[in-house]
């Protein structure tokens, strides 16, 4: 008699692991019947996964530790033994926008040092002529997307909340929303942004790769009391997990994983969509410009599953950095408690892996001081 | 009842919108607006300036509620989400029935719960009557099937109506199948065989 679970997912590409584990076979091989939920929105994946009606989730890394730590919604400590993804956002612009980047930018418009700096000329001559403010959408409060767009523009000297407008958009309705003039830009993950290029209505100005090398994305979000009652089947989801993220990321395999993906109940766009996305070889520009990236998104290769606490870190100092939770040694601690590496290795029978070239500490930002989960507050204070 | 109270409801099923405004009313809240269409939803929020907000749990734009929650220019005023920690039961059965509500903060407990209470009922009672539609519509498209199955067999093996009801009756039993199921199968070999 196989268990009976729920997960509710957000159609995206990270959510590739529950898929392919869903789908290829890696629940049932661990004796468990998964039914899978696609959801419209993060706030509804996380009241479900909070009251009980999904087991587990695919969850976007902020909200699990923003419902740890209580913070904008009611708390519930969620754990994350599995990360779904590293990487796989990337920032989308309008092609006036664009061509104003470039403008002032030049050919240096994909650095994202200079293309933020000219973002900080643009908005200030906007200013000065009374005009009104660019708007950027981001899926979510808590979101991984509000932080790498705030990141990005800050580095180049513009305040997030007082030069431009952020504004929350459901990534469906992204590409409407750019076409339509609402928003100048937007930050999301795949496969949203290839999909504004194909329509001809966006330019993806930066791989989120190129402004962090490794930057925390979903994560497979469990409650803990139900993680402590439940250790045995929560031990065979996390090995399911980890099986089909190495599955999702072997070239080998491509194929028959963006086939998958590809079905309406699943993700539902092209699979030749998907390929672009699992290569990272991405056409950028409507004019057809492709630009390619090792790191785009991965899934499971690389110890990507593992859930690296330094991630966790990074982005509560991101909710500190921008006035949504207060500075305590208290809360940093329970946000990095959110992530379990030891559920995952004792699950999967892996260990950290010491991988050449991973950045020092963790995060390898473009641009501001290296991160260090030790000392947030000497962190924070070079951003002032 | 405060009749000032201001409640919107963000719904793009129209009926069920409708359903949930009519009972509104019925329990004295005259200040009801709907809100379909959800294209700059948040300036549309902030211009009616509500105390209350209900919104389907099928609308992706549940997420932009979120950022009301965010200390942000914006803001005019803080909003809750009702449905909180002490109140289990009531989240459990709202997002049951699909809906969920937020309101500003300082808003007494009890008068959300009547109106929580109000919504629950009238989307239990939408999915009802929607399953109810659905179950007659698809009861009428069986029950055209079997017609048309039905005369296909009088015709083929020169039945009269009951022997050509009463053979699929009895090859439903046998292959443990229902007869539309059956009758299916007969149009659609039938039409391949044209």
């Amino acid at each position: 008699m196989s268990e009976r679970l729920r997960i509710g997912f957000i159609p995206l590409c990270d959510a590739a692991a529950t898929i392919i584990a869903a789908d290829r076979g890696f629940f049932a091989d661990e004796g468990l019947d998964v039914e899978l939920i696609r959801e419209v929105s993060w706030s509804n994946v996380r009241d479900k996964l909070n009251i009980g009606i999904f087991d587990a989730a695919h969850l976007i890394a902020p909200v699990a530790i923003a419902s740890s730590l209580g913070l904008g919604h009611v708390k519930v400590p969620i754990i994350a033994p599995v990360a779904l993804g590293i990487n796989g956002n990337a920032i989308t612009v309008s092609p006036a926008l664009h061509r104003a980047l470039s403008d002032e930018a030049g050919a240096g418009v994909s650095d994202p040092l200079k293309s933020a700096q000219a973002l900080a000329r643009l908005v200030a001559k906007r200013k000065a002529k009374g005009e009104e403010a660019f708007t950027f959408g981001m899926t979510f409060p808590f979101s991984t997307h509000n932080y790498h767009l705030r990141y990005w523009m800050a580095a180049g000297g513009v305040d997030p909340d007082e030069d431009v407008r952020l504004v929350v958009l459901p990534p469906p309705y992204m590409v409407d929303s750019l076409t339509n003039k609402q928003v100048d830009g937007f930050c999301v993950g795949a496969p949203w942004n290839s999909v504004a290029v194909d329509k001809g209505v966006g330019h993806i100005l930066h791989f989120m790769s190129e402004i962090f090398a490794s930057a925390g994305e979903k994560v497979l979000g469990l409650r803990q009391t139900w993680a402590n009652e439940n250790a045995d089947t929560a031990a065979r989801l996390i090995r399911a997990h980890h099986k089909a993220g190495l599955f999702t990321d072997d070239p080998a395999n491509r194929e028959e994983v963006c086939a998958i993906l590809s079905v309406p109940s699943r993700i539902g766009v092209p699979a030749e969509v998907l390929r672009r996305t699992f290569t990272g070889r991405l056409k950028v520009s409507p004019d057809g410009a492709m630009r390619e990236s090792s790191r785009y998104l991965w899934i499971g290769k690389n110890g990507a599953a593992r859930p690296n606490p330094v991630h966790a870190a990074w982005l509560y100092a991101q909710m500190v950095r921008w006035r949504q939770a207060p500075l305590s040694p208290a809360l940093l601690a329970e946000a990095k408690a959110v992530y379990r590496p030891d559920l995952y290795d004792a699950a999967s029978g892996t260990t950290q892996q010491t991988i050449q070239g991973e950045p020092a500490d963790g995060i390898g930002a473009f641009a501001g001081p290296a991160f260090d989960d030790k000392d947030l507050a000497k962190y924070l204070a070079a951003w002032r | 009842m405060d009749p000032t109270l201001k409640i919107v409801i963000v719904d793009e099923n129209p009926i069920r919108a409708a359903i949930l405004e009519d009972g509104l009313h019925e329990a004295g809240f005259t200040q009801v607006v709907r809100i379909a269409e959800t294209a700059n939803l948040l300036a549309r929020v902030y211009a009616l300036d509500p105390e209350v907000i209900l919104i389907d749990l099928e609308n992706p734009s549940r997420d932009v509620l979120e950022q009301m929650f965010q200390v942000s220019r914006v803001v005019k005023r803080p909003i809750a989400m009702f449905v909180d920690s002490s109140d289990s039961a009531s989240i459990q059965a709202s997002v049951d029935a699909g809906v969920s509500a937020y309101i500003v903060d300082g808003l007494k407990k009890e008068r959300m719960k009547h109106i929580l209470d109000l919504c629950i009922s009238r989307f239990n009672a939408f999915s009802r009557l929607q399953g109810e539609l659905d179950k007659t519509k698809t009861q009428l498209e069986e029950r055209k099937v079997i017609d048309r199955a039905k005369g296909i067999l009088m015709k083929a093996k020169d039945l009269t109506e009951e022997q050509a009801y009463a053979l699929m009756r009895k090859t439903a039993m046998n292959e443990n199948k229902k007869i539309a199921e059956i009758a299916q199968s007969i149009v659609m070999a039938s039409d391949l065989l044209k």
